[in-house]
Formats: structure tokens, sequence, C-alpha cells
């Protein structure tokens, strides 16, 4: 395939010189086809990677507005004081060492008729098959006291690791002993279904060490704990027992900013830290585009391919789907839907069958403290009839307790699906 | 339940006009997809950032198999391995094994740190 000389010349300037030109050797050796992906996290990264390990003569092209990948999961132990920052933040060099062109940038458009994406400073990108993994993005409109960014600066979500993760860790640091830390937890369906919980543990894992005398209230939308009920509970009744104040059907109406309060329908509850969830949808570069096809959230795809049911040629994985039954929105899930979207991709440029007996294996592991872990599996399979991934029954499970041991395994998860991601 | 994969091979192979694929090429890409589902905790073809859990890359096929078995029988005690084991058919672990039984083994690269 051929790049244009103004690409040539932006993706140059952009990269160090020696990978810029072993890129453009291979980039001008005429490929098999043009991906490009849109969002270089655990979907998008581990896609770019799997397409170009998989098909050497396709080009990939990852699209990323950050110049790091920083992690969700361990951002929670951050919260903690069981992790640093340096911990979760990772570069893209190896992607680039594939040959992959990672650009950072901004997409802004997907115009499906030329096949091309335009990025913000007016320049495209064409493509075969474009991939696009934008993860979650906020519903702040749901939440008048939270429209302006000085309101959503104070207030905070930490749902996307990054400067929000440093700001709350910073605000739970001044926060006084004896203070109040509220957790407000959207409706299901959100990102990382045991994030909230786990995020519980850790607070109250350092307020144990460091203000003994301080509370937690979490507020949750949901009738119940979403994910690992027992295992939770069992922490919060053990390690943490009278620290932790969890209120079920607590669907937030409004955030009081001035008076630090959050607002439910019978009820206003004060706190020194207010750390609101608010509800998600698709990332925003998915609802600019048309990709969204359900309740205005959540972008439908074909499971066989993740190709999205609103526009041929784009393909949508991650968080930003409409989950099949009992999918979580994950990280693990991203990286498996990643490996079924890259191997059909690979198929449907060319000509080749698409596997339809994929299968999708999900590990989402809590750390409970510093120390010890547990898990929450499941194995889903393409059920043809359904058209759809189902759980397979009598697989999957949770922890019988939290250990070490798992602690253990959860940190060679991670060191491992980083390295899926972006080795 | 699942069609065994050699049947969805053949089947493939008689009812697309268009398929260019041999057999034994679209049960080795079968083989991949259904392996790559343990890449996420075991590393990318089963080599193993930090060899935990373990590295399975390059491991005989037998022991392999004779090992996932177990664990989906409940004879092998596991934290987690018996819960994965069980969704998958014994086909589908006979594949899964062969594939890791034909990678070469290796060092795993961790995830680069960025650049500070």
């Amino acid at each position: 395939m051929a790049i244009t000389r103004r690409e040539f010349i932006k993706w140059a300037s952009a990269t160090a010189g020696v990978t810029a030109m072993a890129g453009c050797a291979t980039t001008g050796g005429g490929g098999a086809g043009r991906v490009v992906v849109i969002g270089g996290g655990y979907g998008g990264a581990t896609t770019a990677k799997y397409v170009k390990r998989w098909a050497p003569d396709i080009d990939v092209a990852v699209v990323e507005r950050n110049s790091e990948f920083i992690s969700c999961p361990i951002s929670n132990l951050v919260l903690g004081g069981n992790a640093r920052m340096q911990d979760i933040i990772m570069g893209y060099d190896g992607l680039r060492n594939r040959e992959i062109r990672v650009i950072q940038a901004e997409a802004v458009a997907i115009d499906a008729a030329r096949r091309e994406v335009r990025l913000a400073d007016g320049s495209t990108l064409g493509y075969d098959r474009v991939v696009v993994s934008p993860g979650i993005d906020f519903m702040y409109d749901q939440i008048p006291g939270l429209k302006s960014a000085d309101a959503q600066n104070r207030i905070l979500h930490a749902w996307k690791a990054g400067p929000q993760t440093v700001a709350l860790r910073k605000q739970l640091e001044a926060m006084p002993d004896g203070g109040v830390y509220v957790l407000h937890i959207p409706m299901a369906p959100y990102r990382c279904p045991p994030g909230p919980y786990e995020r519980i543990c850790q607070i109250a894992d350092y307020f144990k060490k460091a203000k003994p005398r301080s509370k937690i209230i979490v507020l949750d939308s949901n009738p119940d704990l979403v994910s690992k009920k027992g295992l939770f509970l069992a922490a919060w009744d053990g390690l943490y027992k009278g620290m932790i104040d969890y209120r079920p059907n607590s669907e937030l109406l409004d955030v009081d900013v001035k008076g630090m309060a959050v607002k439910l329908q019978f009820d206003s509850v004060k706190g020194d830290v207010l750390n609101v969830v608010p509800p998600h949808r698709a990332g925003d570069i998915a609802l600019k585009t048309g990709l969204i096809t359900t309740n205005q959230r959540w972008c439908g795809v074909d499971w066989l391919t993740c190709e999205s049911l609103a526009v041929k040629g784009v393909h949508v994985l991650g968080d930003a789907t409409l989950s099949a039954p009992a999918m979580p929105k994950s990280a693990s899930m991203a990286n498996q839907q990643a490996k079924v979207c890259a191997a059909a991709v690979i198929a449907l440029i060319k000509g080749q069958p698409v596997n339809d007996q994929p299968m999708l294996m999900n590990t989402c592991y809590s750390f409970v403290s510093g120390q010890s872990a547990m898990h929450v599996a499941s194995v889903h399979h393409y059920d043809t009839g359904q058209k759809t991934f189902v759980p397979v029954k009598g697989a999957g499970g949770v922890s019988a307790q939290a250990s070490g041991e798992e602690a253990n395994y959860a940190w060679g998860w991670a060191k491992n699906i980083w390295a899926e991601a972006l080795a | 339940m699942n069609p065994t994969p050699n049947s969805v091979v053949l089947a493939l192979v008689i009812a697309g006009g268009h398929i260019a694929l041999p057999a034994i090429a679209a049960d080795a890409t079968h083989a991949r997809s259904l392996a790559a589902t343990c890449f996420t905790c075991h590393g990318t073809d089963g080599r193993s950032v930090g060899g935990v859990p373990p590295s399975i890359a390059g491991q005989d096929k037998n022991y392999l198999l004779q090992q996932m078995q177990d664990f989906k029988a409940g004879k092998r005690p596991a934290t987690i391995m018996h819960q994965h084991a069980k969704g998958y058919t014994d086909e589908q672990l006979e594949l899964i094994a062969g594939y890791f039984a034909s990678v070469e083994p290796g060092a795993a690269a961790p995830a680069p740190r960025a650049g500070y």
C-alpha cells in the first residue's frame, strides 16, 4: 500500500528516526491490506499486535491520543497505596518495534464510503478495515451539578486511570482522620463490575493503616453487589469491620459540589471526599461515527467478527460494545475479543473463512488488601442459534476465598495482559 | 453441543466454494484461536512474563492435555484452572495442547515501561 507524502512526513517527524525508516520500508513494500485501530487500550493495542503477528503483510496503524498506556486494572491499588503510578504506566515502543505505526492523535471521523479515518489535524488514514476500541465516556448530562469542568475536577470518578487516579489519591491523603469517603456506583452495566467493591477494599486498607477513625459510605445504584458478593462481604465484615456502610438502591439524582453532598431521591449524603462514577456509554468517537446502536449507549456488533451492526467495515470491541449475556466489560474480555477480532479482520481481508466457533475466557482478579486477592472466571462459546456468545454451563466460578497465592496470580495476570497488549 | 473442530473444518471446506484455505491450515488457525484464550494469563503463545502463572509453551502435548483433563475432572486441585478447563470440550483441549506443544519455549518480554 502507499501512504501519502503528508502522512509520511507527519509520522516520520513524530517517531524516532530508526523506527520510522524501518516502518517506512515495510509500509512501502506493498501490504496485503491496511488496518487502522482507533484506541490503544487493552482492546485496540491487543488487536493491532495480533493482526500484525498473525498477518505480517498487513499494514497496521494505531491512533491513540495519549503518549502512554495507563492501566485501569491495578489502579485501585494505587488509590490504596499498595502500588505506584509507575507500576501501571507503559509505553507503545513494543508495538512500534513490531512495525506497527503508533500515531499520537485524536481520531475525529470515519468516512466509511471512502474508507478513511480523519484525524483532528485534518489528515486522513486509508483502511480496508478499521477497528474502534474507544472505551467509555461519562454521561455527565445526567448529573446537573457536574456539568462544569471545574465541578468534574473536584468530584472525581477515577474510573479511567491517569490524572484522576493521582488526584483522588491526593484527596484521600488530605482527608482528616475521622473523615467520610463516599463512593457512588452507577447502575450496571458499567466498566469493571467488581471494580467499585475492590476500590472500597483498597481505600479501607489505607484508612485502616493511616486514618483509622474514618468511614466509608457506598451508595450503590444497584440492588446488591454486582460481582463477587460473598468474597467482598467477607473482606468488609472481616478485615474492615465497622468501617463500611453499604447502601443499595441508592441511585444518584445530583451532586451538590459546594455542599459536598450526593443527592438521592429521599436523602442527601455528605462526605469529605466524594467519588462519583457517572453512568457511561461507548467512547465519544463511537457516538460521532454512528456506531452506537442501543439505548444511546452501546455499540452492537456481530460477535463472530466484532463488525459493527451499524457501519460495514468498522469493527468495535471492548467496553464500548453491547455486551453479550453475562459478558463483563473487563480488560480480560477486551483482550479476548481483540484476538477474535484480529483473526476475523485478517480472514475478511484475505478472503478466508471466519472462525465460526470462537471462544472467550474471562478472568478478573480483585485485591481485597495489598497482599490478598480473589477472582471471578467464566468461559463463553459462540451459540450459532442465538448468534451471540453465551457462558458455557458448568464452567467458571469464583475463588473459594481470597488469598496471597491468588494475589501472586493477579500480578502475573497483570504482567501478562500488559505484555499481550504492548510487548 | 459444539461439533468437533474437525467436522467444522470439513463442513467449511465442503460448504464454501470460495474457500482457499486447505483443511489443515484452517485447523491450525482454529487451534491457535483456542489457545489464544489462554494467552491472557499464561502469556503470548504461553510464554509467561515472570513465570507466574507458569509458561506452557513447548511442553509435551500429552502432559499438557493430561493436566487440563485432570483440572476439568477435579483430580488436580487449583484456584482457577478447574473453572476454566470445564469450559472446553475434550477435542478443544486436545487442539490447545497441540498448539502449545508446537510453540518454541523461550523468554517473554514484559510490556515496555513508559519513557520515564
